[in-house]
């Protein structure tokens, strides 16, 4: 095995097609991966133009910009897009990149499929989105969608949305076969399962988690759209039917659904620290183990989101319990990295920056978790602005930081340039205020009894939302600062070595940079 | 582990996996039913009266009656008394009103909740108007009876018991045939 490693010489010869059919056919991983980044930062741009409008009205109390119908499209919208369009596309972007590279492997396993998951993606968004356009508006029930609200007294363009989430969830199931088949058949010689890198390894969980999952939350939005056009009546009690069904069904899904926005984070930051650190990451053996665990948890916990339906005083416990129980593995994970960073030789580059970011402000939100598993609590948090707080805390700073370290860290790799230092440590630092600015007082009006949803409020929660607004409003602008970034990068800048951060480990940092068309059509060694 | 696997075997069992768990989805709806039948959750009543049938004398229970229409029922619906006191043990009845005030044939479908939930697996409906859909001709009015039994095992400390029914129009959904000679 030791006539390997020359993968030089081919590369040239099969070179990316020209024009756009490239885009529209390729099944290089490279070519999917930045085009579902690209796409998911669109949808990032889309999705957050919603939060503007959020913002806007909600600056001051009464009702100023918008109509409350079009307000509550406006939540509904923000949050799906956010959660389909923007943060998984983005993971599943950065899979095709770098898993690949990772375990040296010659492309994904399922290179044509590959192509139809990404472009069943604007097909499935753009449906969505133009029902915004239609008579009778867009999908208004909250992201959640809760029976009766989706079903009897949804608008009619409800049909499109389900329609559309059919469409991501084939395509998130057709990414997920393909994640797990790459990395159970396709790893290098010598590449066990446990030389895995950890983003590897979170990818591999999350895809099961995927396969687990969507299956259940395409069968839920198959019964409402049973119940709405066929007469069936699973969510409706007229025919014998629960809504409190619904909730079950659907957080089935949803709780792992949360998970699958995180164990990506997870891995890419326990890369990012240990390269920034300058030493190996502390406890691999127990963060392979501690995501697992949270994989496994994340099945039994749904009821959580429904403490106040009504659930038995038995039930309350168990899940309060074992949603508590989840601190243990996350706990095991963040003091690994702190562990990690200690007495390490660190430097602070845009990636470290929001990775340290990540740790800090994503245990902030594992706290506000942990106060609203407590079922008799709950009862008070339960649909404010608390829990509004707690999960943009943990998808904020969690899962976006996590996409922007990422971002920064493989950006020489993808485009043989170094970005500018000094404009993306202006962008994490805007974002870093700009969030917490925005979602911090979140937690106090939550606690006071704002409600969540609601274009309007008491006089008494103003200044904390004009607050909140200006937070977000400097989040969203610094948030095209990051476009210029990528593009002046794309375009130009310091030639990138193949290794361009002196502690970074893995293959990826074998190859040039940029990473040719074709690599590893040899696998490597490892040794 | 999956090393020995092609990946078109791979491929054809994460597949398997998919069509399970959508299965898995559709599952839930009888499971769910199951369990709050099992556990009495949910206001879901229980099912025939097995104990002996002696009436235990020395304790009384209240039952509370609530008629409630949902969001786009237009009928009247009412108990005729509002609470009786039973014994647990005995056979009790209550009856409902309900009245069609519209110019057209309309069903209706009761729905029954049981509160406080855990007493709803000692509480016995031996006939219920909610058993079978109502089918009320313009302008006409029924009576409409309910024959129940509270278990001797109702836990001690529950002294008062809400039986409330809440009325759904399914017309669109159940056409009223028309019968002769009503």
């Amino acid at each position: 095995m030791s006539a390997v490693i020359d993968h030089g010489h081919t590369d040239h010869a099969h070179g990316p097609a020209k024009g756009l059919m490239r885009w529209v056919l390729t099944t290089n991983h490279k070519d999917i991966g930045t085009m579902y980044l690209w796409f998911s930062f669109a949808m990032f741009l889309l999705g957050g133009s919603m939060a503007m409008v959020i913002r806007a009205e909600l600056f001051q109390p009464g009702l100023q910009i918008v109509q409350p119908e079009f307000f509550n499209q406006m939540t509904t919208m923000h949050g799906l897009i956010m959660v389909f369009g923007a943060v998984m596309p983005a993971f599943v972007g950065l899979a095709n990149w770098m898993i690949p590279l990772m375990i040296g492997a010659p492309d994904m396993a399922l290179p044509r499929m590959n192509n139809f998951s990404f472009w069943l993606l604007p097909a499935a968004f753009g449906m969505l989105v133009s029902t915004l356009f239609s008579e009778g508006g867009g999908p208004n029930f909250g992201w959640t969608f809760y029976a009766p609200l989706s079903t009897t007294y949804a608008p009619e363009s409800v049909t499109f949305f389900i329609f559309a989430v059919h469409l991501m969830g084939i395509s998130s199931i057709m990414g997920a076969i393909n994640v797990v088949a790459t990395i159970l058949n396709l790893r290098a010689p010598g590449m066990t399962l446990m030389k895995m890198p950890l983003f590897v390894w979170t990818w591999l969980i999350t895809a099961f988690l995927l396969i687990a999952v969507m299956p259940v939350l395409a069968g839920c939005v198959t019964m409402m759209l049973m119940d709405i056009h066929f007469g069936t009546s699973f969510f409706s009690a007229a025919g014998g039917g629960d809504p409190v069904l619904f909730q079950h069904v659907f957080w089935f899904f949803g709780h792992p659904e949360v998970y699958i926005m995180i164990l990506p984070a997870f891995g890419a930051v326990s890369s990012i620290i240990p390269a920034f650190a300058r030493k190996p990451l502390f406890g691999y053996t127990s963060m392979v183990y501690a995501t697992a665990s949270i994989a496994f948890l994340s099945f039994i916990v749904w009821a959580h989101h429904m403490f106040t339906v009504g659930i038995p005083l038995t039930g309350e416990l168990f899940f309060m319990y074992a949603t508590m129980l989840i601190a243990v593995p996350t706990g095991v994970k963040v003091f690994n990295w702190v562990s990690t960073m200690w007495q390490g030789s660190m430097t602070f580059e845009a990636p470290m920056l929001f990775a340290v970011a990540f740790v800090i402000l994503f245990t902030i939100g594992g706290f506000s978790g942990l106060m609203l598993a407590i079922a008799p609590a709950d009862f008070q948090y339960h649909d404010t602005y608390f829990v509004v707080a707690h999960f943009h805390y943990v998808l904020v700073p969690g899962a976006i930081f996590g996409i922007f370290a990422s971002a920064y860290y493989w950006l020489p790799k993808w485009t043989g340039h170094m970005y500018d230092e000094t404009l993306a440590k202006l962008h994490f630092w805007m974002s870093f205020i700009g969030m917490n600015l925005a979602f911090f007082p979140m937690h106090f009006v939550g606690l006071a009894g704002m409600p969540r949803r609601i274009p309007d409020y008491n006089l008494q929660f103003a200044d904390f939302n004009m607050v909140s607004s200006v937070g977000a409003f400097t989040f969203g602008a610094t948030q095209f600062l990051f476009l210029f970034i990528v593009i002046k990068c794309i375009r130009g800048g310091k030639p990138a070595p193949a290794k361009p951060w002196d502690g970074a480990e893995g293959l990826e940092w074998t190859v040039p940079s940029p990473a040719p068309y074709h690599t590893f059509s040899t696998p490597p060694d490892v040794k | 582990m999956a090393q020995g696997m092609s990946t078109r075997q791979l491929i054809q069992r994460l597949l398997l996996l998919v069509l399970v768990m959508f299965g898995f989805g559709f599952a839930l709806v009888p499971i769910y039913e199951v369990m709050c039948q099992a556990f009495g959750i949910n206001g879901k009543t229980a099912g025939a009266y097995q104990g002996e049938q002696t009436v235990d004398e020395a304790r009384q229970v209240r039952v509370q009656f609530l008629a409630t229409n949902a969001a786009d029922m237009v009928w009247e619906f009412q108990p005729l008394a509002d609470e009786v006191a039973v014994h647990p043990g005995a056979v009790s009845e209550m009856r409902f009103v309900a009245f069609n005030p519209t110019d057209k044939p309309m069903t209706a479908q009761a729905i029954p909740s049981v509160a406080p939930s855990k007493a709803a697996a000692f509480f016995h409906k031996t006939e219920c108007f909610c058993f079978t859909q109502q089918v009320l001709q313009p302008g006409e009015r029924i009576e409409m009876p309910v024959r129940f039994i509270v278990d001797r095992d109702l836990p001690a400390d529950v002294r008062h018991l809400t039986l409330a029914y809440t009325l759904f129009d399914i017309t669109a959904r159940k056409p009223p045939v028309p019968v002769a000679g009503r």
